[in-house]
């Protein structure tokens, strides 16, 4: 006999039969971001970016049969808790597969537990070349590191007028900051370029102008801003109310998209080192797979500047079910093995990994795609 | 020259806003021996108010940040009535684990309430700097420290020149004397906790367009207010404004000329030095505690 709650709750699950349209049950990719804290808005994009791809892969058929489930957690831009939410994923969720964690720190720190359980992680962000050469074979980075990023930037230094001449660094004071200050150091002054004064904050710090005073003793004509979001939004900000009056440069792939709708005064344009230019998706390497990820973004209405970052979750997922495809089943050796085999075309460009590290304990690195976008009163262009 | 000129701006306006911060805090302690571990989230609160106001319904810059002070009033005085007022009586331990209770609840419905991504609020002040010879400084800057001094002055003025405030110092010297003398003690709470929380709020409200208004962002503030407090002297609301000023310039001066790595650790440096030699606070007197 149907009885009231039988029929409820069939109400309720034939949705979701409906949605999903699967039999087996869901391979599960987990994934932690700093959702809250002082890096909250990056990791937001991050998160929002793989939550999309995850919708377009399961629409699409899902891997293997089954859908993909995302399961998210909040690494509270907290090294302690990143290490905290990559053991629940692994114990408590059973994940075969991470991505993570944003920043360098973070990734950093969980790396040990990579080890221990066995569990291979995309690492869609961060920057520090520690990350895949420590001998970690179960790193996998699609981001470039901060000496790609310096020397692709280096390359495009006769764009810049004036030219570039001096340079000063105003870094957060972590794995990330630290060293984005001594790649660019290297690859710039290998080009003739003058290096001035460091300067650093700390990851929570939202006044900075004892920083930039100092900044402003320089000499130098650009200063290399690394760091989240909002540091950038602030520090931005406080350098016209301190008259730095020098070019900004931001790295790391962070856009300060606050400033698109508050914009700085009139004569005020910064660079921003990026790694998808999402004003431009017909100047990406593949302008389709661009287009179709801009298009699924804004049908969310989410902030359209988050597509700056959101691509890295994007491509991320795109490679970890790729590889469990190669791999044939969803588990962590295998996925782990077939992550070398991928050759995949994501938003960024093409996604493959060379090996870098210590040989027989090697990391996996890919080899993205470096713009240089301008920020003047509100709006963007391509250098 | 010029750069010491910069710093000592920076530092007066940062450090109108740090004695700010610590008055509310002291307050509270001074008058009810409650050590606040939601100030910090009443700061948050006051910024979020703001940022609600302005960029949501779009009400008058000046209006939202008067309402979104009262607004921190009001929470303070809720705060007062259900979670402290059946409290009073008990252990110091059981009310500050009630207060570090209510900071988590409140922390995390600002992150539920309003998602981790950090906030811009518009305000009617231009983004042009004002230039005075050798300095600048934003309009919006010193119209906070122009409030601020403002806040502070006229809270001076309640606790020496009205009833309200005589009932509060008394409180404050001797609450069981103060109760025989037919000062309405469990009213005087309530004002206090109300008050102070609402010059956290203020706080906040000024500060949130100068920054960024995010969920965590009075983590940070809440141990500035602390080390402010400490400075002062726990409980000494002079105290509170000259280890405002102390830590403003501090920071501010041993960043731009020793090393802006360690800017907040002079902070706690000072801090370490008044307590070695102070321990009392720069300010307080001596007290037996306990």
């Amino acid at each position: 006999m149907l009885t009231r709650r039988t029929a409820l709750l069939t109400g309720l699950a034939l949705p979701a039969l409906h949605r999903t349209g699967f039999a087996a049950d869901p391979i599960k990719i987990g994934m932690t971001q700093p959702l809250t804290g002082s890096v909250a808005a990056s990791g937001n994009y991050v998160a929002n970016g793989a939550k999309i791809a995850v919708d377009v892969l399961n629409r699409a058929g899902g891997v293997l049969g089954a859908p993909i489930q995302l399961v998210l957690e909040d690494n509270k831009s907290n090294p302690r808790e990143a290490v905290a939410a990559a053991e629940k994923l692994v114990l408590r969720d059973r994940v075969p597969v991470m991505i993570g964690a944003w920043s360098s720190t973070f990734t950093l720190s969980i790396m040990p537990k990579l080890l221990e359980y066995k569990v291979p992680m995309v690492v869609e962000t961060s920057s520090a070349a520690r990350i895949t050469t420590s001998g970690n074979p179960y790193v996998f980075r699609i981001a470039p590191t901060s000496e790609m990023e310096a020397v692709a930037f280096a390359e495009q230094l006769a764009k810049f007028s004036p030219a570039i001449r001096k340079i000063d660094f105003l870094s957060v004071n972590n794995d990330f900051g630290r060293g984005a200050t001594e790649k660019f150091t290297a690859a710039l002054q290998a080009k003739g370029i003058g290096i001035g004064r460091t300067e650093t904050m700390t990851p929570e710090a939202t006044d900075l102008s004892a920083q930039i005073t100092a900044l402003k003793q320089s000499d130098g004509d650009t200063v290399f801003l690394t760091t989240g979001v909002e540091q950038q939004t602030l520090a931005l900000r406080q350098g016209v109310e301190q008259r730095l009056g020098k070019r900004w440069v931001t790295t790391g792939g962070s856009f300060p998209d606050a400033l698109l709708a508050n914009p700085l005064p009139a004569g005020n344009t910064s660079y921003h080192i990026l790694f998808y230019a999402p004003w431009f998706p017909e100047r990406a390497p593949y302008p389709a797979i661009a287009k179709a990820y801009t298009d699924e973004w804004n049908k969310h209405g989410w902030e359209f500047a988050g597509l700056t970052e959101g691509f890295r979750g994007y491509d991320a997922v795109l490679t970890v079910v790729e590889a469990i495809k190669l791999a044939g089943r969803a588990e962590s050796e295998a996925i782990r093995e077939a992550l070398w085999k991928v050759k995949l075309q994501g938003v960024n460009g093409d996604i493959a990994f060379m090996k870098e590290g210590p040989a027989g304990r090697e990391s996996g690195q890919n080899k993205p795609n470096v713009a240089i976008v301008t920020l003047s009163e509100g709006k963007t262009g391509l250098l | 020259m010029d750069q010491a000129l910069q710093h000592l701006v920076n530092g007066t306006v940062l450090g109108g806003t740090y004695a700010l911060l610590g008055i509310g805090l002291t307050l509270i302690f001074g008058v009810m021996r409650v050590v606040n571990f939601t100030h910090g989230e009443l700061y948050t609160f006051g910024a979020y108010m703001t940022y609600a106001l302005v960029s949501l319904l779009q009400l008058d810059f000046f209006l939202s940040l008067l309402l979104a002070t009262l607004l921190g009033v009001a929470l303070g005085a809720a705060i007062e009535v259900l979670l402290l007022r059946p409290l009073r009586g008990a252990d110091i331990d059981s009310v500050m684990l009630a207060m570090i209770g209510a900071a988590l609840v409140l922390q995390n419905a600002a992150m539920w309430a309003w998602g981790g991504v950090a906030k811009l609020v518009p305000t009617p002040f231009g983004g042009t700097p004002l230039v005075l010879g050798p300095v600048s400084v934003m309009p919006l800057r010193l119209f906070v420290l122009g409030v601020a001094c403002a806040l502070l002055l006229g809270f001076w003025l309640l606790l020496e020149r009205t009833r309200a405030g005589i009932a509060m110092r008394a409180t404050f010297q001797d609450s069981e004397t103060a109760s025989l003398m037919g000062v309405r003690v469990g009213w005087v709470s309530t004002a206090t906790f109300a008050i102070g929380s609402g010059l956290a709020a203020a706080a906040g409200a000024l500060l949130g367009p100068v920054f960024m208004v995010s969920p965590t962002m009075g983590d940070l503030v809440g141990l500035k207010a602390f080390a402010i407090v400490i400075l002062g002297g726990l409980g000494n609301l002079p105290g509170a404004v000259i280890g405002g000023f102390a830590l403003g310039y501090v920071e501010e001066f041993g960043g731009g000329f020793v090393s802006t790595e360690y800017r907040d650790a002079f902070g706690f440096l000072l801090i370490i030095l008044v307590l070695a030699i102070r321990p009392q606070g720069l300010v307080a007197l001596k007290e037996r505690v306990g």
